[in-house]
């Protein structure tokens, strides 16, 4: 298979604007003899869906949640940039695209990255002008922050809460459209599998989730925004619902799923507690701007597991026994290093027994010398909000003693292959925000995520899909065709086999166990062996989980269980291509550190040689080895460097 | 139907009339009991300022059946958000916890009923007559001059040796009245407050002076009502006074 | 810590549910409320019984889903805190816990201590946008807006819609909401020229929905897992008397009368 990007040739700058007037449009008396389908109500999957309701398309779309304004975008704290250069320092549409596709360590598209980059500040436009209550200076303006190491202030933000502010504005315009019709909203709508007839995406099936009815849906073209797979590490940031099924059950379905491999740690979590911890909680990266991070020099001053405490309180441990070590390490960048670095650093001082926090997972995050010097009611200014939250749910306030951090999974840059047009390789499957694998390569930039996701379903999507819709023309649908029949029969079969196993084993013990294990050897830092162990641990997981699982009560009626289940043994076969993924890579790249890869200081070290090009994996059959297909990655713009940060 | 029935019908229009109607309500409480403290200057003036209303028989009615309908708007309202609030909870917490409400918030609906009561004796007791012991109603005199006795029914209303009643029914009525104006002085004290956000008046700078108004006129208005048959019972207004 | 829960349990709308009594034993005071009661629900989960069903995704206290009431007190009653970030030290060893749905009519319960709150979503349909195309708008710095009015729209517009305000009312009004919403649009300029159509489109759904009204008790903010102001509701009662004033277009919903 040959992997066309189908990105304008030519000069970058104009790529964009041309190729919207290359693509063909939509006679606007035939957009409502289309129909699509929108899969999640997400940053992009809102936005797509409202921007298509109000070309005049007709929308069906589909959220698990009770209402679509609970997607995980919500929980963006940090911000979004765009390239508005409201500060004067020096930002352009050009910078942010530089920076990304040096973020990215050149793992990314060139073209889709500077598109990103040029639609950023529409995004923002959109954004206020749906009345976004962004932060703002006395004077009016809107107030922006330097975000992640960025050289520039080009950070837009309200409060911690930017996330949630701007999915409530796409959910504000996905209301309207579903007020005026154009939209048909389901929530409490989970998508199962995907239908394929005469080689397009034609429709999707779905579970009701409080009558378990399974229903059909037909469209001219299925859009899938339905967020990354973090959850393969069973804990992460996300949320507990967020899943692989849709974009997995896609691939099943012949979509290619690329560079799964590449997934985001994020070094300033809150650690794991106990056993029975069911997700973790991200604390703003921007804490490290005046927090210092260090682990007690002497092990016996760290975690004690016999006990079940720390040796010593970290307050009584002196300055000389406190190893400050991204500052040692890092004297440049100090504690500000980007995410990957400072979570592997974290990782290594804990491996080195180090560590403070439950079995000797986590560091301190120390803000005694920032209230030394600014005073107690200057860090709460900055911070105070977060310090709450902190102490919300350890019970320890930061004022008093250190934080404890830990790095924790909280974004996937991989997801389902895609070209320009945002399609996937199955025509009419388009995939956007998280879901897909596209503009950030292999490591995203802090308040990129937001960005990404409103591009593509603003500002993206709606033109590029006109363009496939256009080539198809409408068409005939029916939900009574063969493919659908066919597919619905295998989705109850596979529920039917879930109900009927009866085990001895929970849902969740599977989801642990395959997350340790993926955490353990596919997480912040991996090795071939590992990575081996990891495929062959997999399959008797899988193995032992269709045998042995255990899912109460009955599939026509709400059933949480089951539910999870289903999410569960995708991730099950999910898993197995991610680490081979990773295992196949054999270099060092953005989120992805393979141990065998680094230099003699332990840093990274890419293969440009050998590696500059996306791994896009064809699904086989389960159990078997998927195909790799590689799209090459052409530089012509930012030429290849090494990152370093010391 | 009209752009006002819709209003008048929906839950913030009703809101809206009980806050309108529960302050014109307000002002009569206030203008009333003025009138009313003139027990302490002695029985000439209460007497004069019960004739001068007495005068003018037309205007009477009409500030009388004018504050019915008011009561009415006031009654009916409340009667149909009750229901309406019935009907947005069937179901019932079998715990429920409050944070921040108050007593007198929370009784609004136990305190209104209970003042309806209260306003029916108080007309029966001291404008009809049916529970007074002997009620004096205005005469006109030889001169043409209206004479009413207004004290004279005050002193007779509260006054523990009343003859043609006894002293306990006395007291008992005491202390209704009592116990009515202190129930009084909660359901204003929460409702002059309440009336402010429901028609939208409030302000955060102002909002404890506002709290903090309503509390103090709801307590001045306890006061000075039940000082007066207290002033009776315990004799220092009355016979005692000077007939 | 070990504990006793009575929890509401009633399998669907048609079901009258009943309180049913289950242990929590072994809990650690840092376990999440919601990680306590998955550890009953893998317990059940094991005896082959159904887990007790309760709402959540984010559990970090953003997406809204989780809410039920402890002891009559929405989201547990701690200060600005959902169910999902309240944490087992605030209990103690031995306590006895009611858990019951949010109970409104127009809120049915699902499941157990799950509940339908589309009417929420219904609310802000009728009107709870500013009517903007994707597309072109004018630059984002075109229209100043102080800081003062951004933060009060920013703080009205923190909800989450969870519905513990419905919930936490006396009256089970969800005036809270709407008035977040009604405030967070009507104070900027972007929303400014629908203002009077919105305050009357949701209000008058909102009372379609079945909700109660406000009498001032002030339980759904204290109960606000956000701090969302009574203020809003005092602004949603003024936009809605100012627009009987200076309306001119009548605004009706479908089925409001």
């Amino acid at each position: 298979m040959i992997l066309e990007s189908k990105a304008p040739k030519g000069d970058i700058q104009t790529a964009w604007d041309r190729h919207k007037f290359d693509v063909k449009m939509v006679n606007p008396a035939n957009k409502r003899k289309y129909t699509v389908i929108v899969v999640g109500t997400g940053l992009a999957g809102a936005s797509a869906a409202a921007s298509l309701g109000e070309l005049g398309y007709n929308v069906l779309n589909f959220a698990f949640q009770d209402s679509a304004r609970r997607a995980h975008s919500i929980a963006a704290q940090g911000g979004i940039n765009a390239a508005k250069n409201y500060q004067g320092d020096g930002d352009s549409i050009y910078r942010l695209f530089y920076d990304t596709v040096k973020g990215g360590d050149f793992r990314a598209r060139e073209e889709n990255v500077y598109r990103l980059a040029q639609v950023s500040v529409n995004i923002i436009d959109q954004a206020v002008a749906q009345g976004v209550p962004f932060a703002r200076e006395y004077g009016g303006l809107l107030a922006n922050r330097s975000f992640g190491g960025a050289l520039v202030s080009r950070t837009f933000y309200a409060q911690g809460q930017t996330g949630q502010q701007l999915l409530i504005g796409a959910y504000q315009a996905l209301m309207r459209q579903v007020n005026d019709g154009k939209v048909k909203l389901f929530t409490r709508t989970e998508m199962l599998d995907l239908v394929i007839q005469d080689g397009h995406a034609r429709g999707i099936i779905t579970r009701n989730l409080v009558s378990g009815k399974v229903e059909r849906w037909v469209a001219d073209a299925v859009v899938l925004a339905t967020g990354g797979y973090s959850n393969v590490f069973f804990l992460s940031t996300n949320a507990m619902g967020c899943n692989v099924t849709s974009t997995w059950r896609a691939a099943r379905r012949g979509a290619l799923f690329a560079n799964p491999c590449y997934t985001q740690i994020h070094p300033t979590c809150i650690p794991v507690s106990g056993g029975y911890q069911s997700k973790l909680t991200l604390m703003s990266e921007s804490l490290r701007n005046d927090g210092r991070v260090w682990a007690p020099k002497n092990p016996a001053d760290g975690w004690d597991s016999s006990k079940g405490k720390v040796g010593k309180d970290p307050r009584q441990i002196p300055e000389a026994e406190r190893d400050y070590f991204l500052e040692r390490r890092y004297p440049t960048f100090g504690n500000l290093v980007p995410r990957d670095v400072a979570s592997r650093a974290a990782k290594k001082a804990c491996d080195d027994g180090q560590g403070i926090a439950y079995e000797g997972r986590g560091v301190y995050l120390d803000f005694g010398d920032a209230i030394q010097r600014l005073g107690k009611d200057a860090v709460g200014e900055r911070y105070g909000n977060l310090f709450e939250m902190y102490e919300r749910i350890t019970g320890d306030s930061p004022y008093e003693t250190p934080m404890r951090i830990y790095p924790a999974p909280h974004y996937t840059m991989g997801g389902l292959w895609v070209d320009y047009n945002l399609q996937s390789n199955v025509p009419g499957l388009f995939v956007i925000g998280e879901a897909n694998f596209s503009d950030h390569g292999a490591n995203r930039l802090g308040a990129s995520a937001l960005m990404q996701g409103l591009s593509d379903g603003y500002f993206v999507l709606p033109y590029t899909i006109g363009h496939y819709l256009a080539q198809v023309g409408p068409r005939g649908k029916s939900t009574e065709w063969d493919s659908f029949k066919q597919v619905e029969g295998e989705v109850t079969e596979r529920t039917d086999k879930l109900m009927s196993i009866k085990g001895k084993r929970s849902v969740d013990s599977f989801h642990r166990e395959l997350g340790l294990l993926m955490w353990e050897h596919c997480g912040m830092a991996r090795n071939a062996k590992g990575l081996s162990l990891l495929l062959q641990e997999i399959p008797r997981i899988r193995a032992e989980f269709w045998e042995n699982v255990s899912v109460p009560g009955t599939p026509g009626e709400l059933n949480q269980v089951l539910e999870r289940a289903g999410r569960v043994a995708d991730f099950l076969e999910f898993a197995e291509m991610m680490a081979l993924d990773a295992l196949e890579r054999e270099e060092s790249c953005g989120g992805h550190f393979r141990e065998e890869h680094q230099s003699a200081e332990g840093e990274a070290e890419r293969d440009d040689e050998k590696f500059q090009y996306v791994a896009a994996w064809e699904f086989k059959g389960v159990g078997v080895r998927p195909e790799l297909h590689k799209e090459a990655l052409d530089f012509r713009y930012v030429k290849p460097s090494k990152r370093s940060y010391k | 139907m009209s752009w006002f029935m819709r209003f008048a019908r929906s839950t913030i229009g009703m809101k809206v009339a009980m806050a309108i109607s529960g302050l014109l309500l307000f002002g009569f409480v206030i203008g009333h009991m003025l009138g009313n403290l003139q027990v302490y200057i002695g029985p000439s003036a209460l007497n004069h300022y019960g004739a001068a209303l007495q005068g003018n028989q037309g205007l009477l009615w009409v500030v009388r059946l004018g504050l019915l309908a008011i009561l009415f708007t006031h009654v009916g309202s409340s009667v149909a958000l009750v229901l309406r609030a019935k009907a947005a909870r069937p179901q019932g917490y079998r715990k429920w916890q409050g944070k921040v409400s108050t007593y007198a918030s929370r009784t609004m609906r136990v305190s209104g009923p209970i003042l309806l009561l209260f306003i029916i004796f108080h007309l029966l007791h001291l404008t009809v007559g049916t529970v007074h012991p002997d009620l004096q109603h205005c005469a006109t005199q030889a001169t043409g001059d209206l004479q009413c006795f207004v004290y004279q029914n005050v002193d007779a209303a509260f006054s523990l040796d009343t003859a043609g009643t006894t002293m306990a029914v006395q007291l008992g009525i005491v202390a209704f009245y009592l116990v009515a104006m202190l129930l009084l002085g909660m359901h204003l004290g929460h409702g002059a407050y309440s009336m402010f956000r429901t028609l939208g008046l409030n302000s955060p700078r102002y909002d404890k002076v506002a709290r903090a108004f309503a509390t103090a006129v709801a307590v001045l208005i306890v006061v000075g009502n039940c000082s007066i048959p207290l002033a009776v019972a315990t004799g220092l207004v009355g016979a005692a006074g000077g007939h | 810590m070990n504990l006793t829960l009575h929890v509401w349990r009633q399998k669907g709308p048609n079901d009258p549910g009943r309180f049913e009594t289950y242990p929590a034993t072994g809990i650690s005071e840092h376990m999440s409320f919601l990680e306590m009661l998955d550890t009953v629900n893998e317990k059940l989960e094991a005896e082959g019984k159904e887990p007790i069903v309760f709402e959540h995704d984010c559990r970090e206290g953003i997406c809204g889903c989780c809410g039920f009431m402890i002891d009559g007190k929405a989201h547990g009653g701690q200060h600005k805190t959902t169910v999902c970030q309240l944490h087992m030290r605030s209990f103690k060893d031995g306590d006895e816990l009611t858990l019951e749905p949010w109970r409104a009519q127009a809120f049915p319960v699902i499941k157990d201590l799950m509940v339908d709150r589309s009417a929420f979503d219904r609310i802000i349909q009728s009107g709870g946008y500013v009517s903007v195309r994707s597309g072109s708008p004018q630059d984002a710095n075109a229209i100043l807006i102080g800081k003062e009015v951004a933060d009060r729209a920013f703080d009205a517009a923190a909800c989450i819609g969870c519905g513990a305000c419905v919930a936490s009312c006396p009256n089970a009004a969800a005036m809270l909401f709407t008035g977040a919403k009604i405030t967070h649009l009507g104070v900027l300029p972007q929303g400014a020229p629908e203002r009077f159509r919105r305050v009357q489109a949701m209000t008058t759904q909102m009372d379609m929905e079945g909700f109660g009204y406000c009498t001032n008790h002030g339980e759904c903010s204290a109960y606000c897992p956000k701090g969302i102001s009574l203020d809003v509701i005092a602004r949603m009662n003024q936009d809605l008397l100012l627009a009987q004033v200076v309306t001119r277009d009548e605004v009706r919903r479908e089925g409001g009368e």
